[in-house]
């Protein structure tokens, strides 16, 4: 019995002190922080990135923009950043978290208004949002889709007038987090109608859309960049190469992104 | 006659040579809670304080938190207490199911509570589809924030009350049986008297609980202002927004439940007989 103890202890000692496998390929990761509707076409591209880099994991996180920012100044250790807008990027050059020439716009986007796949309320037109008694769900105003959003329901005030914007904000219901929650809200059917990327409509197919005409619809611009504190800048590098390359923009537009114009 | 907790339980004073056993692992948890509070009221100090903590949003929210929270244990209480009382004194077939079923809100993620409710009782939800037809539509509502908050703290009421019924000398019972006393007497006069402070101390928690809930909230409720974004929730978005915002409004939260726990404490240190 007392020997079996000490099998049983030098076992776990020795487990526990070596490495369990020998090390054939040198496993690098990189962190990626990137904007909540860039979630489908991050993984296509981070999936694609490991493949033809082995011993490479992209380890991705989404989020606001706003939110993955303020993790970024409270000390995450990120190596890449992709934001919905360039508000956050550029308040991180100003914090030295980016150095100010390295951000790239690496793609656009546009706003749609989309309803649920059985369209509860009838919403055709965009002045139906201003109709008294409608669910709208938009993202909240510090997220980059909601800050947007509102200036894409300034233009349609200019244009349709009769109180459009203060009509279509009274019906607002909820103001979520990230756009992929206006998104779900609205495939559930509890929101008659949400305001997002028009980017989302590809991974959600099933919604009914309305598009909002160039002149009132905003171009939101997606700045990519590494970040100073970076473990790894070549890896990071070499990530945004391929994510600007005509491969990783392949993978981007089959989402519905727009080129950079 | 009511008597002062601290003269039927007289407190051993702890030598430090005996105690370190357990003044040391007592010490680490005292630490892990009271640095990050003592951190964030040293942040808070200063600045524009007072101007984030009685701003128009910081006002909604804690008006909306403090009124959600009391209904709600207003409702755990009305609802739970009958409830305890009723798991400890009848035996039925499938009664560890159902103690088993009340439970489970209280480990349950409370994400994963919101989105059970949002299936269950949302416009287009399996119940929620007749709720309609009898024109009620419950998410984007306060009712449903005062829904979110019961289903995560309510358990924890019921727990703590039926621990309360449990432990009554069941010779108190029958000497009131042979007194003559009804259903009712048997209640409100004997059984919830003596179980008070189990039920006074699961009130507590069931309010913190509740003042604290935001992963149910924010998926069933939504998030709007005046109506449905309380403390946690605005909190959350402020800290995306500004992160002095929601220190101030953090501040405000801890010292409300600080306030909270102080006179329900007072309430609960008298011993009752």
């Amino acid at each position: 019995m007392k020997y079996f103890r000490l099998f049983v202890l030098s076992a776990i000692l020795t487990l526990a002190t070596c490495d369990t496998l020998p090390p054939t390929v040198e496993s690098e990761t990189l962190t990626v922080f990137a904007a909540a509707s860039l979630t489908d076409a991050f993984e296509e591209v981070g999936h694609n990135f490991e493949v033809a880099n082995p011993g490479v994991t992209v380890r991705l996180n989404f989020a606001g923009s706003q939110a993955l920012r303020t993790l970024i100044e409270q000390g995450a250790q990120v190596d890449v950043f992709a934001s919905a807008n360039t508000k956050e990027m550029d308040t991180l050059v100003a914090g030295n978290f980016v150095a100010a020439d390295a951000p790239v716009i690496f793609l656009t986007n546009q706003l749609v208004v989309i309803m649920p796949a059985n369209n509860p309320a009838g919403v055709e037109n965009l002045v139906d949002l201003a109709q008294n008694g409608l669910k709208i769900v938009l993202a909240a105003k510090e997220v980059p889709v909601g800050n947007y959003s509102l200036q894409v329901l300034e233009k349609l005030d200019q244009s349709f007038g009769n109180g459009f914007k203060d009509k279509t904000l009274a019906n607002v219901v909820s103001y979520e987090n990230t756009v992929k929650q206006v998104v779900a809200k609205v495939q559930l059917g509890e929101a008659d109608a949400g305001i997002v990327y028009s980017s989302d409509t590809v991974a959600a197919p099933e919604l009914k859309k309305i598009g909002i005409p160039r002149e009132n619809n905003v171009v939101a611009e997606y700045p990519l960049a590494v970040l100073t504190q970076s473990k790894n800048p070549e890896l990071a590098q070499a990530f945004i190469n391929y994510v600007l390359s005509s491969n990783g923009q392949l993978a981007i537009r089959r989402w519905g992104f727009l080129p950079v114009k | 006659m009511r008597v002062p907790y601290s003269e039927t339980h007289r407190k051993v004073k702890l030598s430090i040579q005996s105690g370190w056993l357990f003044i040391i692992p007592g010490v680490l948890l005292v630490f892990l809670f009271g640095l990050p509070l003592l951190a964030l009221f040293w942040r808070a100090t200063g600045k524009d304080f007072f101007t984030y903590a009685l701003s128009d949003t910081a006002l909604a929210a804690l008006k909306l938190s403090l009124l959600t929270s009391l209904v709600s244990v207003v409702v755990s209480l009305l609802v739970g207490t009958p409830l305890a009382y009723f798991l400890t004194r009848w035996e039925f077939p499938g009664r560890t199911l159902f103690e088993l079923l009340i439970d489970l809100p209280v480990v349950l993620p409370p994400s994963v509570a919101g989105l059970a409710l949002l299936i269950a009782f949302g416009r287009q939800g399996l119940f929620g589809s007749w709720l309609t037809l009898v024109g009620v539509t419950l998410p984007f509502t306060t009712t449903a924030v005062v829904i979110a908050q019961t289903f995560v703290s309510a358990p924890l009421f019921v727990r703590s009350a039926r621990i309360g019924f449990s432990g009554i000398d069941p010779q108190l019972e029958e000497a009131a049986h042979v007194e003559g006393a009804n259903q009712w007497q048997m209640f409100s006069q004997v059984m919830f008297p003596l179980a008070g402070r189990a039920i006074f101390s699961g009130a507590i928690l069931a309010w913190t609980r509740a003042l604290g809930e935001f992963g149910a909230t924010i998926l069933f409720a939504g998030n709007l202002e005046g109506v449905t974004q309380t403390m946690p929730l605005a909190i959350y978005l402020g800290f995306e927004r500004n992160l002095d915002v929601a220190v101030a409004l953090s501040v405000v939260l801890v010292l409300a439940s600080i306030f909270l726990l102080a006179v329900m404490r007072k309430l609960e240190g008298i011993q009752v007989y």
